[in-house]
């Protein structure tokens, strides 16, 4: 529908208060912005939260959000780091559907992505797996073909590099 | 000198006086009962209203023409619900009001006790902050924050939720504490190269305008923008909250524009090589056609809201800062241009097409508001509600003072014309105070007569009665092929009657012969609340029009012979 349709990573620095988290979402929701995952934190500051948003849409109106986000009085700022080169990682747990003849295949995978199994039962299979999102996605993929049960993701948290802060 | 205990409701009452509140606009219930006590032992002067949304609009009109914060004071449940659309309408039009809202005790909160809302949570989308105050400490910090926020930047409503044992708590409060909003910035003077930018654009610019809003009221700038229009000598043009900005009777005025506004001021927008918005935020009844709008022209936008640079349109020039610091940077900038030719086409415009109504007949709306504004010497202040008779308000009454014009814009509020002339009254005991209604909006909030007649309020209630929710039968009339369908206010009550049951006084006028001499009668009386029932002509226009969501060059000055094209713009 519009190319410049596409998924953003965006970051804030807001008040550590009851009520700011819906102040932001609204801000989204209004311009019809759907968030992706959402991941909120203390910042090393307890007074301060960090959240890491990503969300999809098209570039003028994230702008447009993005200015009305540090419009916020909770809102010490909001950046999108898009096109920014950023550390972004995240974590899955995934609950497999796993038979012994499976096993050794599935562990095979979970050792290529250097995931960790963190449960084991006679007919599942639970894997832990972080890094950045995209091999978290090829993860999914490769394990869809065998019955997931149940998958979990924390959603992406971002950091700036160096010391350009976030 | 040592800090007494005092209760919350107490400690707010001191922090109001603090900040030099001279009125409360109110209404007591369960939750607010502390407070409304507390309030008995101050010097400032509760105004008990009919209605809370009558409060907000009162305290909105207080603060439009002043400058200065409006507090209303409302308890929990309905009584702050009813304050929402109050609430609206300044964060709308950047209008700074404080709104303090009884609430539940605090172990009661979210178990939907009596007379419960969560109204911090409905007000979100509606203000510039709000704030639940859970614990009796915070107060003296969040009153000022409250102010401060309210009144600075860009100003707007902030809504403070007071639960009742916070009210009653005993505590010592710490008048000097700090405030604590690391995220909230304002931007003051403008970045210099980007001035400097504005400047040589305006410098090479053959056929300049200038548009004024609200910003350039709020920022006090009108001393400046007069000076830079003189100096450059540009032609200014206002949108509706701009009035006052500049005065329109200056030679270099040419009214408001927009859909509405003059011809002349419309020709100049679709003529202009460039324009400079100063505190305007490009509002879709100015742009009519987005991507149309003054396509050949630069554009130069200065704005204290950075999230309204590229909301509607890309400037060539944005500069991020208060309008009256600025336009002073800016005009130790700027050249003495040559625009004479650009003058004498305008002054061509306003000769050829004026604003103009038929003197015969029935009674003309624009007839009698031009006669308000001949009798008044455009010195009074004016309130209106929203509508046809808004429009025919703005276009005829010249607004020349700064804080002369209050009137819903953005929001576009019914029932905000009359309380909002109290608010204004108020504030300035000695000046004209006319509200403009409709007979439909009117009616919305009609019941504050009694708290004008309370507090002596000599305000006229010009009632531009045409017995039809006048605009929107305009709009049928010429976008639904006169399909009216419940605009028509049959069983209006008599509006002299009315008065008179509130012991107000009530004129009437029904022909144009009789329009000089009851209007002189009612400016003149000044025991109290006047209404003037002025029954004008019902299926009268507003031209000239730009249709919603069309082009300039789409103008119409006065109903064509055929069908209109729907309006492809909202509203």
């Amino acid at each position: 529908m519009n190319n410049n349709y596409k998924s953003h990573s965006i970051s804030l620095l807001v008040n550590n208060k009851p009520g700011v988290l819906i102040r932001i979402a609204l801000v989204f929701a209004r311009r019809g912005y759907n968030i992706d995952s959402l991941v909120v934190s203390p910042a090393h500051d307890e007074h301060f939260s960090r959240m890491s948003i990503t969300a999809s849409g098209d570039k003028k109106t994230l702008e447009q959000i993005i200015k009305q986000l540090n419009k916020l009085v909770d809102v010490l700022h909001a950046t999108d780091h898009t096109t920014e080169v950023v550390i972004e990682k995240e974590l899955a747990l995934i609950k497999v559907e796993c038979s012994t003849e499976q096993r050794t295949e599935i562990l095979q995978i979970s050792e290529h992505f250097k995931c960790q199994t963190v449960d084991i039962t006679e007919k599942t299979l639970m894997l832990q797996s972080t890094g950045n999102s995209d091999k978290l996605d090829a993860l999914h993929t490769l394990l869809s073909k065998y019955s997931i049960l149940e998958m979990v993701r924390t959603g992406k948290i971002i950091m700036a590099r160096g010391d350009t802060s976030t | 000198m040592a800090t007494k205990i005092r209760d919350g409701a107490q400690a707010i009452i001191d922090s109001l006086q603090q900040n030099d509140v001279e009125f409360i606009f109110g209404y007591p219930g369960g939750a607010n009962m502390p407070i409304f006590d507390a309030l008995l032992d101050s010097p400032i002067k509760l105004i008990l209203v009919r209605h809370e949304q009558g409060a907000t609009h009162m305290a909105d009109g207080y603060a439009r023409s002043t400058g200065r914060a409006g507090v209303v004071l409302v308890t929990s449940g309905p009584g702050a619900t009813n304050t929402i659309t109050g609430i609206m309408t300044a964060q709308m039009d950047s209008v700074p009001l404080v709104v303090i809202c009884g609430q539940t005790i605090t172990p009661n909160l979210g178990l939907d006790a009596f007379q419960e809302a969560d109204v911090s949570g409905i007000s979100y989308p509606v203000v510039k902050h709000s704030y639940l105050i859970k614990n009796p400490n915070d107060i003296p910090r969040v009153m000022k924050e409250a102010f401060y926020i309210a009144e600075s930047g860009r100003p707007g409503p902030v809504l403070i939720d007071v639960p009742k044992d916070v009210a009653v708590a005993k505590f010592e409060p710490d008048y000097n504490a700090e405030l604590q909003i690391p995220g909230y910035k304002i931007p003051t003077h403008g970045d210099s190269a980007r001035i400097a930018e504005a400047a040589d654009l305006l410098n090479k610019a053959k056929k300049p305008i200038l548009l004024v809003g609200h910003g350039a009221i709020i920022s006090d700038a009108g001393k400046a923008v007069k000076s830079l229009a003189e100096q450059m000598r540009i032609p200014v043009t206002n949108t509706l909250l701009g009035k006052g900005a500049f005065s329109e009777n200056h030679k270099l005025s040419m009214g408001m524009l927009g859909m509405h506004g003059t011809a002349y001021a419309n020709m100049a927008v679709l003529n202009c090589d460039l324009i400079m918005s100063i505190g305007s935020r490009w509002d879709d009844r100015i742009l009519g056609k987005t991507d149309e709008f003054c396509k050949n022209a630069k554009k130069i936008h200065v704005d204290i809201d950075p999230a309204e640079f590229n909301k509607m349109i890309t400037p060539d020039c944005s500069i991020l800062g208060d309008a009256r610091l600025v336009i002073e940077e800016l005009n130790t900038m700027i050249q003495p241009g040559d625009t004479n030719d650009w003058l004498k086409q305008i002054e061509k415009w306003k000769k050829k097409y004026p604003l103009k109504y038929l003197k015969k007949g029935g009674l003309k709306a624009q007839f009698v508001l031009d006669e308000l504004n001949r009798l008044t010497k455009s010195n009074a202040i004016i309130t209106t509600d929203v509508g046809q008779h808004q429009m025919w308000a703005a276009q005829f009454c010249k607004t020349t003072g700064r804080y002369d014009w209050l009137s819903s814009g953005g929001a576009g509020t019914m029932g905000f014309g009359f309380p909002a002339a109290i608010g204004a009254q108020l504030a300035h005991p000695n000046k004209l105070v006319v509200a403009v209604v409709g007979d439909g909006g009117f009616q919305m909030t009609s019941a504050e007569l009694v708290t004008a007649v309370l507090n002596k309020l000599p305000i006229k209630i010009l009632i531009i009665n045409n017995k039809y929710l006048g605009m929107v039968r305009q709009w049928q009339a010429l976008f639904f092929d006169n399909r009216y369908s419940g605009v028509d206010l049959e069983g209006n009550p008599d509006f002299v009657k009315l008065a008179e049951a509130y012991h107000a006084k009530g004129f009437r006028i029904k022909r144009n012969a009789d329009v000089t001499r009851i209007l002189t009668d009612a400016l003149n009386y000044n025991d109290g609340p006047c209404i003037i029932d002025a029954e004008v002509e019902k299926e009268d226009n507003v031209f000239p029009m730009i249709p919603s969501g069309a082009s300039y060059d789409k103008m119409v000055l006065e109903r064509p012979k055929k069908k209109m094209d729907k309006p492809v713009g909202s509203t």
